[in-house]
């Protein structure tokens, strides 16, 4: 263990009175209290060794965080992305929460914002579902509780792990240790960094050799997921001739009171594995003036091994702002990397995303889709690298780069970067920008179809390429979804 | 079915049409013919609520409701159709999926249910039979990458599905080929009824040779300035329009 203060108070009076204390005397202190440990504000290494200590970490662990840390501090929030924002105040933010317990949430749905029951309503979540996302403290979601029991057994019995990090770090611990920062380093970037040290939980997945995994794998069946609060991390490993489909987020808008989330997302498909990731990410994007609103900064990456295959599928409706570029490296020979994309801004949201496609081996092949739409006074950027390195001979890339705007106040955005070291590599980029049209939506009209639903038809039908990579039950919510995050862009 | 009176409307601050008379009764077919630039395909899109198109004076009543006061959609609702003259695009969005939407909206605005998905499908690829277009058309994209011809064919085709009490039909014989043609009218055809009127909009004498009017009304500078039987088309084919020109 450290010689970290861990100070665990559990008188609220004396807590009181030492909280004004630690306050005077270090930038950083701790609070407690009967329901939960809340950390004071700011970041320094007794921060980054109570929140491994928090979590019973071994050294090893602890260590990790701290060089983390370290070289942090050395960094410079980037500032090249095609987005502006207020930067944080990296010692004004708290960085450990325990997870509240349920007592802490609304007591009935009558409890929560009602806007956002609307929102649920609209997408068509059931009654208990709608409780849970909401946080409410009711026996209800004992059902969600049974049927992840239920999907445990089924893994286990296919030798899959799926467990909260935190809990794999002392369970597997071989594995962790082996794969951990291996396809994101600690000092990758700025927010990489940051989210190393400072990690508070996420997913970790094995599947072990040969196994194809027996259902698709969601945040949401964990229940211990619910609340992992800013710093994310999860750790997918495909061991050789695997398979795995796992879908992270929820597709019911979370209102988080965090500011600021950067998560890191690993995984590993060794030779022969393939691995599926799909994102629907709809945090919440401020109001119509652009006030509030999670910024929402994410590292993924992907290392493919000869003849694996990564494929990433996102639709990003939410977020204030966003800065995220899931990659792949495709590392052995013969190794495949997919993106498909669908980011959507509306009202004053920014977006700044896109892949990086890292052609190592021979005859990797890679294939980018991107279809950006921006509606109000949005701004909506693709950006893009596709490297071939000097050993990928007959490494080929097909980029598709498409933008469509709503409106006359937003802003559509293509950087694409190419990078060539073999002659026989070849690399393919296309890229349209249109509007919907006010032909095609006097079309619809004319039709009867009104002009909310005509522009949700339009939209939808411009990312139906994404769409049909996506599961079937995500792709009918993200459809949703962009229909609910588009209301009142056209007047 | 419909009555328009005192018709005027502008594009753009340009008068186009200025003071025109129609009166359509339910099962009748008009023919509009006229020069270019006669506001020909005005009327079709100041009676279909095309953004742009500023009604000055004047009234347009179908089945007895004022619809200039009302949207486009509700104008569609209440049974007006436009066949348009350059069918739009909308990639992605496929002619099944669009046409459910049309037809729900339009059985929800009489306070109809939804269509349930196999009375749906089997209309559907009833009529795109009916137009000579292969059951593929159904899942491609509304018009997208279709030829000129199958283009109104396919508006044909939304005409057929959504049946409308008042089909405007705006140059739909413009770039067709004879084959091509002959499918339209026969549809056109096919479709007349006691309760379903039609304004046939075109240059050409060509398509009344399939689609026999009762009426045909020669529009020039914004008004009709004649109106007469089936005769009056193969008179303009023989003589032009200026003779009614400089008549107006």
């Amino acid at each position: 263990m450290t010689d970290a203060p861990t100070p665990v108070l559990t008188d609220p009076e004396a807590n009181q009175e030492i909280h004004q204390r630690f306050k005077k005397e270090y930038a950083a202190g701790f609070i407690s209290d009967i329901e939960s440990d809340t950390l004071l504000p700011g970041l320094n290494e007794d921060v980054v060794r109570f929140i491994s200590a928090k979590k019973g970490e071994p050294e090893w662990m602890t260590e990790w965080r701290l060089k983390a840390y370290r070289s942090w501090l050395e960094m410079v929030e980037p500032d090249w992305a095609h987005v502006q924002y207020d930067k944080p105040d990296f010692q004004a933010l708290s960085y450990y929460s325990a997870p509240k317990s349920m007592a802490d949430g609304p007591k009935s749905l009558d409890e929560v914002d009602p806007e956002l029951l609307r929102t649920y309503e609209k997408l068509g979540i059931p009654l208990h579902e709608q409780l849970m996302l909401a946080g409410v403290a009711v026996d209800a979601v004992f059902d969600s509780v049974s049927v992840a029991t239920t999907f445990r057994d089924k893994l286990a019995e296919a030798g899959v792990i799926f467990m909260p990090i935190s809990e794999a770090v002392h369970k597997h611990p071989e594995l962790v240790k082996k794969y951990l920062g291996t396809v994101v380093p600690q000092r990758d970037n700025f927010y990489a960094a940051l989210n190393s040290a400072v990690f508070s939980d996420g997913s970790f997945v094995y599947i072990p050799k040969g196994v194809r995994c027996p259902m698709e794998l969601s945040t949401y069946f964990r229940i211990n997921e619910a609340k992992t609060g800013q710093f994310e991390r999860t750790l997918i490993i495909a061991d050789e001739g695997s398979h795995v489909s796992y879908l992270e987020g929820c597709t019911a808008p979370m209102r988080d009171e965090n500011q600021l989330h950067a998560a890191v997302v690993e995984l590993i498909a060794l030779d022969d594995a393939e691995i599926k990731y799909s994102t629907v990410q709809n945090w919440y994007p401020g109001d119509e003036e652009g006030k509030g609103g999670i910024y929402n900064f994410v590292t993924k990456r992907a290392v493919a091994h000869t003849n694996a295959k990564v494929s990433w599928t996102q639709v990003e409706t939410g977020s204030a702002v966003t800065w995220k570029y899931p990659s792949c490296i495709l590392k052995g020979d013969n190794a495949v990397g997919e993106f498909y994309s669908v980011a959507l801004t509306n009202n004053y949201q920014q977006a700044d995303t896109g892949t990086k496609m890292i052609h190592l081996g021979k005859n990797t092949r890679s294939t980018i889709i991107s279809k950006g739409i921006s509606a109000g006074k949005s701004q909506n950027a693709y950006r893009g690298l596709v490297r071939m390195n000097p050993n990928a001979a007959g490494a080929r890339n097909y980029t598709q780069c498409d933008s469509l705007l709503i409106g006359d106040q937003c802003g559509a955005h293509t950087f694409p970067y190419i990078e060539s070291k073999h002659p026989s590599a070849v690399i393919e980029h296309e890229a349209t920008t249109s509007t919907v049209s006010d032909d095609q939506l006097f079309l619809c009209r004319q039709r009867g179809i009104d002009t909310e639903k005509a522009v949700s038809m339009i939209v939808n039908g411009f990312c139906k390429e994404v769409f049909k990579e996506l599961p079937m039950e995500f792709a009918v919510e993200a459809g949703k979804l962009l229909e609910l995050s588009l209301e009142g862009s056209v007047g | 079915m419909i009555s328009i009176s005192n018709l005027h409307a502008k594009v753009e601050d340009k008068p186009i049409l200025k003071g025109l008379n129609l009166d359509i009764k339910p099962g009748e077919i008009h023919a509009i013919m006229g020069p270019n630039g006669a506001g020909k395909s005005t009327l079709g899109n100041v009676l279909a609520g095309r953004d742009g198109y500023e009604v000055t004076a004047g009234s347009a009543t179908l089945n007895g409701k004022d619809i200039l006061a009302l949207e486009a959609e509700e104008r569609a609702r209440e049974g007006l159709f436009l066949a348009f003259q350059y069918p739009v695009e909308i990639p992605g969005v496929s002619n099944l999926e669009f046409l459910k939407a049309s037809v729900d909206a339009i059985r929800a605005h009489q306070g109809k249910e939804p269509l349930d998905s196999v009375s749906f499908l089997k209309k559907a690829r009833e009529k795109i039979k009916a137009v000579n277009l292969d059951q593929s058309f159904l899942k491609r994209g509304v018009n997208e990458g279709f030829s000129g011809g199958e283009k109104k064919r396919n508006e044909l085709m939304q005409m057929m599905m959504l049946e409308p009490s008042l089909c405007i039909l705006d140059e739909t014989d413009s770039g067709l080929d004879i084959d091509a043609l002959q499918v339209v009218a026969h549809g056109v055809n096919a479709m007349r009824d006691p309760n379903r009127s039609f304004i046939i909009v075109t240059h050409y004498q060509r398509l009344l040779d399939y689609i026999v009017p009762d009426y045909v009304h020669v529009l020039a500078d914004g008004k009709i300035v004649k109106s007469g039987g089936k005769e009056l088309a193969l008179e303009l084919e023989e003589k032009g329009y200026s003779w009614l020109e400089s008549e107006a």
